[in-house]
């Protein structure tokens, strides 16, 4: 579920209140929005996939919230991955992050062990 | 009390997924005014906007066509549909295509473009921008309600909430309403499903629409534990274990969840990748961004290390159920209320068989298509009829028969979830079990009835229509005494080639199931 949005990288643009299917958030005047409904999180990540700040954590577990460190996430390095390999905004040109879901037979077809061109085993 | 939010149009739609926005762009593309309304937000509501749909597409050569439409065949036991089947192939081809310039569709290693697979959150996007142009009327986080009826029982608009504008009310007037409100996992942690309660099919039976095929509502998908990460691809290279370090084998061949239900049942299972070389490891991100996120972020290394493994039921969303349609517009049996996408039932080009994401995205992308335009045409014949009275009709959740003491939404939930979630009563279906839990689901809905309403309209709305669905999805399992594709029962493990039929299935306070042949199977003997 959605743990954190870092005051200091917020730009109040807020486009993360409009995107949250499960409307989680709640704009406040002259803030960065409040997690106001945490427990209607589906864990989806696209708050961060939206964020240009990246300025967004969603924790993997879906249960329960979890205790995050905001120096440590910073830190981590995290923030920012999904967009950056989803190769959205600033990613977009660069070859590390295009988009190869074309390669989803070739995933399938080598991990079931047949071959893609002839789909035999 | 704030004024209602007022509007009429043409064409108003009830949902923003895959189906949603080719719905709105078909009708606005004909010339229609076009509303469309969600949950959540047009462009991440849904399943299809956390996934990354793959599509049923086959190129236009006959043989090639008869030929995939065979094999999907062998596994619809029965219940399919050879016409569906032709258009959503035919339809998908034509229409995926379009996207471009809104869709940046790559090449493949042969310099094709590759159009059947397309990422979730950027396709919702395009179609989000597409309607956009096409002049789409787009509501957010605008809830639909109820349905609004004519005096001659068709549908005339729906009405909602406004949930981030001070949950000031709405009310569309329409010349005809598209569900799209998507399947019903039961609000199990499947990927993007947690708007999807079954609120279209409820509004729609109060409307007097019936459903069809909700037995077929069994199919589950694998995750991390703990995760609702339900991206099965990688798993592809899945090697599990039990507790004790043992290889269990491959108890995911064939894609049936079962065994791996069977033993998470006993005990943890868990899972290595291992298996998956480095170059694809190296590219696993380029190719499913989100699938290393949960890992990353808790410092697993799925392909090095072990991370146990669980099952996310799908309910009707990769299950066949739905709203059941009458003619090749989608059109349900209340006039002027059309179902699509997951809301609708794919019988008619799944059978008893999931269809992933390939039958079921061309068929969200058709049924779509093909209702859009025929509400575009019905409001040019009949007009919107503003000018007549209406009525509101929605009841369960909204307007309770007796006050006193107000149900808890969050308690009905809970008492849903326990009957409709668990592997041993999901997976391994009998007509005891099913019995069991039809009275605890009944005894919920009649306190919904009695007893609900009045807090949180939208959450007491949910409640009442995921008890509905699931409802209707466990008596249509037990009128099902036999196994057939997806719907297994330990107590009849074998096909019944007797009940080679749709069942029917609707009502309210009382639930009725009736068998129906299926239509187009003198057709295609012919």
């Amino acid at each position: 579920m959605i743990e954190l949005i870092v005051d200091d990288r917020c730009t109040r643009c807020n486009i993360c209140v409009s995107v949250c299917p499960t409307n989680v958030l709640d704009l406040v005047a002259d803030a960065k929005p409040r997690i106001a409904r945490q427990e209607d999180c589906q864990t989806c990540f696209l708050c961060e996939l939206y964020c240009q700040s990246d300025a967004i954590y969603v924790a993997p577990q879906i249960d329960q919230p979890v205790a995050v460190d905001e120096t440590a996430i910073v830190g981590s390095g995290l923030l920012g991955h999904h967009r950056r390999n989803a190769g959205w905004d600033e990613w977009a040109t660069d070859p590390n992050y295009r988009n190869e879901f074309w390669r989803m037979g070739e995933l399938f077809a080598r991990g079931l062990g047949f071959d893609p061109a002839t789909r035999r085993s | 009390m704030e004024q209602a939010l007022m509007l009429e149009t043409d064409v108003l739609v009830i949902g923003g997924g895959m189906a949603g926005g080719w719905a709105a762009i078909a009708a606005a593309s004909a010339g229609a005014s076009v509303i469309l309304v969600d949950k959540g937000y047009f462009g991440t509501s849904g399943v299809t906007a956390t996934a990354g749909p793959g599509h049923w597409w086959v190129p236009p050569d006959a043989e090639l066509r008869a030929k995939a439409i065979r094999d999907r065949e062998a596994r619809a036991f029965g219940l399919s549909e050879r016409v569906w089947m032709e258009r959503i192939l035919d339809e998908t081809w034509r229409t995926l295509p379009t996207l471009a310039g809104y869709y940046e569709f790559p090449r493949d290693a042969t310099g094709e473009i590759f159009y059947r697979g397309l990422r979730g959150p950027e396709y919702l996007r395009a179609l989000r921008r597409l309607a956009r142009d096409r002049g789409v009327h787009i509501l957010d986080h605008s809830p639909a309600l109820e349905l609004l009826l004519h005096g001659d029982g068709s549908v005339a608009g729906a009405s909602g909430i406004r949930r981030q504008s001070g949950h000031q009310r709405w009310v569309i007037r329409a010349a005809g309403t598209i569900l799209a409100t998507g399947g019903c996992a039961f609000l199990s942690p499947l990927l993007g499903s947690r708007n999807n309660t079954g609120d279209g099919y409820l509004m729609a039976a109060e409307a007097g629409a019936t459903l069809s095929g909700m037995e077929f509502s069994s199919q589950h998908t694998i995750a991390a534990a703990g995760t609702s990460q339900t991206r099965s691809a990688p798993y592809a290279f899945a090697t599990f274990y039990d507790a004790s370090g043992q290889d269990l084998g491959p108890i995911m061949a064939g894609g049936d969840p079962r065994m791996l239900a069977r033993l998470l049942l006993k005990g943890p299972v868990y899972c290595s990748l291992r298996r998956m070389p480095s170059d694809l490891r190296a590219s696993l991100h380029r190719i499913q961004p989100a699938f290393l996120l949960p890992f990353e972020r808790q410092g697993i290394d799925p392909f090095e290390g072990r991370f146990p493994v669980t099952l996310h039921g799908e309910g009707t969303i990769r299950g066949v159920g739905g709203l059941r349609i009458v003619n090749d517009t989608c059109e349900t049996s209340v006039p002027s209320l059309f179902a699509v996408g997951d809301a609708a039932t794919r019988e008619a080009v799944a059978g008893a068989t999931s269809g992933g994401g390939n039958q079921n995205s061309a068929w969200a992308l058709t049924s779509g298509q093909a209702a859009g335009r025929a509400v575009a045409k019905l409001a040019q014949r009949s007009g919107r009829r503003a000018a007549e009275s209406v009525r509101a009709i929605g009841e369960a959740g909204l307007r309770p028969l007796r006050n006193g003491t107000a149900a808890d939404p969050r308690e009905i939930v809970g008492i849903l979830k326990e009957e409709m979630l668990p592997f041993e009563k999901a997976l391994f279906r009998t007509g005891e079990k099913l019995s069991r839990s039809l009275g605890v689901l009944d005894r919920a809905w009649h306190d919904i009835r009695h007893h609900l309403g009045g807090g949180d309209q939208i959450k007491s709305r949910e409640a009442a229509a995921l008890v509905a669905t699931a409802r209707w999805c466990t008596s249509a399992a037990l009128a099902r005494t036999e196994s057939r594709g997806m719907h297994q029962r330990d107590d009849a493990p074998l096909l019944d080639p007797a009940q080679t039929h749709r069942l029917i299935v609707g009502g309210l306070d009382t639930v009725h199931v009736t068998p129906e042949p299926v239509r187009a199977l003198a057709e295609q003997a012919a």
